[in-house]
């Protein structure tokens, strides 16, 4: 095989996986060189979702910013609240209540529910199990958009953390509908395992392709469901202990090789720790505001809230590494510089790395892998 | 058959209907023009016949398909244009015809617009030879099954010629994958029927079809060793051969958008999507003729026989389209060829063994060969084979 | 966290004595630039610290100077930022790039540069994220003086008459007379920011 490559090159083709494709999950452009169906060379090219997200938050209040975060990581938004919120607090001293706490954990564990499932549905669907399993995941989904809708108003742009607290209380009805989905989950999953992980064709399709050794991951700084399928245990929710996560009894998934069927694995093992974590929020919750009364006056004032001059960068786990904002404060109602660490963008670093040598068809499946969402790409 | 005569009488007159019709036409033209014109209209009439059947045939089949995914994945189907969505197919109709017909500007424009008509005209050609009753195969050939298999491989170049003429590199992949898809799965196709040849001595499907007959019509060659292996191959390469999911790389949607239709819209798309259709009722047409018995069966008619077990295999593609992802291309190629084909030719070994030892120790030998051989393939096709993983949970 | 800090300062002004550092707000300041890919490397290989995870990469503006910011973690041990400041001025805006230590600083360096105009040496790929290859100007910047889309210039009436579109006089008048003056289209900022 080898000497007939050498002795007659050929040429390679030039192809755009351009930015209207059915699977690139958003506009993102991959500049691909191919070889017969093998990719000698790939670039992304990003930038068609801008929308200098980072630039308009210096001109608008604190507070305004937050509605904006729902629409960089549109699929979970309730994640890059949460991690707004905990930037700001860090910024400017402010504590969050007990109640508000819990309230926060168990929202960002439903929406990283929701946005694994999606992850896995869309992953299938580019492989061409033509959306079954992507419309068994959206039902599942529905559910928890509609917990999302009767407590924030809306269901994906919720715009429900406040600085110290949360902005609705949730009402007992609504912790009875969660507690509902987290028992009926664990029976969704099975079905949803039986007809995926043994799969044969699954199999064929993902062992074994876009393979990331664990020591190129750590150097190019992957975080997330990426990394710990390589075998790195690091899950910021272990190693910070923000919010109340150091009182849950969880644990983290880890992979062996580092494959496309190792990250979809390590996600559905995470869903099920998820479950455990909703499970004993739901139990332990106590009483008590959700909101900080200091901050109250803010509220209605945005323009007086004004943090002491310094910086802070806060992170959380989020569904698709780590999320963090850096905020520089300056003594205005508006931050002087807001800078988000994008997981989706930073994880797109390795996307070449692991697609040479690989055929075209993988390519598609290993970006499916990586999870990216083009808000949070391209801010 | 033990019936009672007054059933008999009927079940005749019902399963001969279509022929005796065709019958009386003509013997009500004998009377008005001359005997060659006769023949021409019996020509024409079958002609007709297939020329309507076909498309109708496909209409439906869009339709079917439609509401059995849409139920799979847990929804309705179209239901909205007719009861139970009914009408939905003329709607699609009118919708191809009224589209815009688009021709890229650098396009090899003779090749872009032969490439549909190509593909559609061995897609009728096929149905000639498919029995679809007792005495109403329209062409009686006798070699059938080799002008099927023929015809049915022209297929192959109308998809690179659309591929090429499109002047597309998204085509062109997709047409690149096409033709070295289809051109693999014919070797098993046809060595797969070549058991059934030589077991009924004969080409012609209806021959084929009468060999079947036996044991209250039910001696299907289904019910032999080598006929579940043979049914089971050919029917893969018959998903395969028609682009259906799990094989359907050449129109991966998901990856090269449409593959080798995608600068075709209107009627030039009808067409393509008409031959994809027509293609897999043909085929599995002619899979319940080698190896379901055709038109044989008890009690009912003969084409409802027959009609119900071609619904039967569709059903079961369409479920295949609902369950599986699809394979990459190299995994097809070695699964045609490293696994199905020398599958083939054991088969072939069997069925000439069982030829001339009893009927119970014919099974016994034909297990022990197919599970040797079975167990055989599958090591040495080792390296896809599904690895087991551990996942440690860390704190 | 500021004891960490203050061991890591101690530690490198004893095993790096040529490097001249300050702490700022709980961060390392870096006075020269040149000195940045020292000071990660001996941070990372140490086997005390092991910062082997370079979480991001930040640049600020404060209007006197630009500032790059990073942002370091060690995987191994588990251990807090370490957050690391190098200042360049406007007009000479040279960083060491650190993708021969960490490679997740492609993309982030390619950022800065595309949004604040920090040039990155050793950087193999510099080019803009974000913008369009042909993008002049630095964003992100605060005298970043935004064009105003409705007033066409020379060069913008230039390029769309070279495409078949036509443009009346009275907008080719306007055009010239700003050329000759030297002014370019720039938006009308708002005077007080909007809440």
């Amino acid at each position: 095989m080898t000497q007939v490559e050498n002795r007659h090159p050929s040429e390679t083709l030039e192809i755009n996986f351009g930015p209207q494709h059915p699977s690139t999950h958003g506009v993102f452009r991959m500049q691909m060189l191919l070889d017969g169906e093998k990719i000698c060379s790939l670039k992304p090219v990003l930038g068609y979702l801008h929308r200098n997200h980072e630039q308009i938050a210096e001109n608008i209040t604190y507070a305004a910013s937050m509605a904006y975060t729902d629409r960089l990581d549109y699929l979970n938004a309730m994640t890059n609240n949460f991690a707004y919120a905990i930037a700001v607090e860090k910024l400017a001293g402010i504590e969050v209540p007990e109640r508000a706490e819990y309230i926060r954990v168990i929202m960002a564990e439903l929406a990283r529910l929701v946005n694994h499932i999606t992850v896995i549905g869309f992953l299938l669907n580019d492989m061409g199990a033509f959306f079954t399993p992507l419309l068994y995941a959206f039902r599942e989904r529905e559910k928890i958009l509609d917990i999302f809708e009767e407590v924030s108003g809306s269901r994906m742009m919720c715009n429900y953390f406040r600085f110290g607290g949360v902005k609705r209380d949730l009402t007992t009805e609504n912790l009875t509908a969660i507690m509902q989905i987290v028992r009926r989950f664990p029976a969704f999953l099975e079905e949803f395992e039986a007809l995926l992980t043994k799969n044969e064709i699954l199999c064929m399709r993902c062992q074994n392709v876009g393979i990331l050794p664990a020591n190129l991951a750590v150097n190019s700084s992957i975080t997330g469901p990426v990394l710990r399928a390589s075998g790195v245990n690091y899950d910021i929710r272990k190693v910070d202990g923000y919010s109340i996560y150091k009182r849950f009894d969880f644990r983290i998934p880890l992979g062996e090789k580092g494959d496309v069927y190792d990250r979809y694995f390590v996600r559905i093992l995470e869903m099920r720790e998820s479950l455990k974590i909703l499970y004993q929020a739901l139990n332990k919750i106590p009483q008590g505001e959700f909101l900080n009364k200091k901050t109250l006056p803010f509220l209605k004032m945005p323009r007086n809230f004004k943090p002491a001059v310094g910086e802070a960068y806060g992170r959380i786990e989020s569904p698709k590494g780590e999320l963090g904002f850096y905020l520089v404060s300056d003594g205005t109602p508006q931050p002087w510089r807001y800078h988000v660490r994008a997981p989706s963008l930073i994880n797109l670093t390795v996307l070449e790395d692991i697609c040479i040598g690989q055929k075209v068809a993988d390519a598609i499946i290993i970006l499916g892998s990586i999870d990216i969402v083009l808000g949070e790409t391209d801010r | 058959m033990n019936m009672p005569p007054l059933l008999r009488d009927i079940e005749f007159a019902v399963d001969l209907s279509f022929v005796n019709a065709k019958g009386w036409i003509l013997d009500l033209l004998s009377h008005i023009v001359p005997d060659w014109v006769v023949v021409f209209a019996s020509i024409v009439i079958s002609g007709v016949a297939i020329l309507v059947l076909g498309p109708v045939i496909m209409m439906y089949l869009t339709l079917l398909e439609r509401k059995l995914i849409g139920r799979i994945q847990n929804r309705y189907g179209p239901n909205r244009v007719g009861i139970w969505g009914l009408l939905q197919p003329i709607a699609d109709g009118i919708k191809m015809f009224t589209k815009e017909d688009i021709v890229p500007v650098y396009a090899d424009k003779v090749i872009h617009c032969l490439a549909p008509i190509v593909i559609v005209i061995p897609a009728l050609m096929v149905f000639l030879v498919v029995p679809f009753g007792e005495r109403m195969t329209a062409v009686n050939l006798n070699i059938g099954l080799l002008y099927f298999i023929a015809v049915s491989s022209i297929t192959t170049i109308p998809i690179f010629m659309g591929s090429w003429g499109s002047r597309n590199k998204y085509s062109l992949l997709g047409g690149m994958r096409t033709a070295a898809q289809m051109i693999s799965y014919e070797v098993p196709m046809t060595l797969s029927v070549v058991p059934v040849i030589m077991m009924s001595q004969s080409l012609s499907t209806n021959k084929i079809v009468l060999s079947q007959s036996g044991s209250y019509d039910m001696n299907w060659f289904i019910f032999t060793p080598w006929g579940i292996v043979g049914f089971i191959i050919f029917f893969l390469c018959a998903v395969a051969e028609c682009n259906r999911p799990p094989f359907d790389l050449p129109e991966a949607e998901s990856e090269i958008i449409a593959g080798f239709h995608t600068e075709y819209s209107g009627m030039k798309f009808a067409l393509f999507y008409m031959a994809e259709y027509m293609n897999a009722f043909t085929l599995c047409g002619i899979a319940a003729t080698l190896f379901l018995g055709g038109w044989q069966g008890p009690f009912l008619p003969s084409w409802i026989w027959f009609l119900g077990k071609t619904f039967v295999l569709i059903c079961v593609m369409i479920w295949f389209r609902g369950t599986f992802p699809r394979f990459r291309v190299d995994q097809l190629m070695g699964f045609a060829w490293k696994f199905l084909l020398p599958l083939t030719l054991i088969n072939i070994l069997v069925a000439g063994l069982c030829h001339f030892i009893s009927e119970k120790t014919g099974w016994i030998y034909s297990f022990i060969i197919f599970s040797i051989s079975f167990w055989v393939l599958v090591r040495l096709n080792r390296p896809w084979m599904p690895e087991k993983r551990h996942y440690p949970l860390a704190n | 966290m500021t004891s960490f800090i203050e061991e890591i300062r101690k530690e490198l002004s004893e095993r790096l004595p040529n490097i001249k550092l300050r702490l700022v707000r709980a961060s390392i300041l870096i006075e020269n630039p040149k000195d940045l890919t020292q000071v990660v490397f001996y941070l990372k290989e140490n086997p005390r610290f092991l910062l082997d995870y370079l979480s991001s990469i930040t640049a600020v503006d404060y209007l006197d100077y630009l500032e790059s910011v990073y942002h370091l973690y060690s995987m191994e041990k588990k251990q807090g930022p370490v957050v690391l400041r190098v200042r360049v001025s406007k007009t000479d805006t040279t960083i060491p790039s650190l993708i021969p230590i960490y490679h997740g600083a492609e993309l982030q360096e390619r950022e800065a540069y595309d949004t604040f105009g920090i040039i990155y040496e050793g950087h193999p790929n510099l080019k803009r994220l974000f913008m369009w290859d042909g993008f002049e100007g630095y964003p992100l910047r605060k005298d970043y003086e935004q064009e105003d889309s409705e007033i066409l210039e020379t060069a913008d009436i230039e390029w769309l008459e070279s495409k078949g579109i036509g443009i009346t006089n009275e907008v080719k008048e306007k055009a010239k007379q700003m050329k000759m003056e030297n002014k370019r289209a720039a938006a009308q900022k708002p005077e007080k920011p909007r809440n």
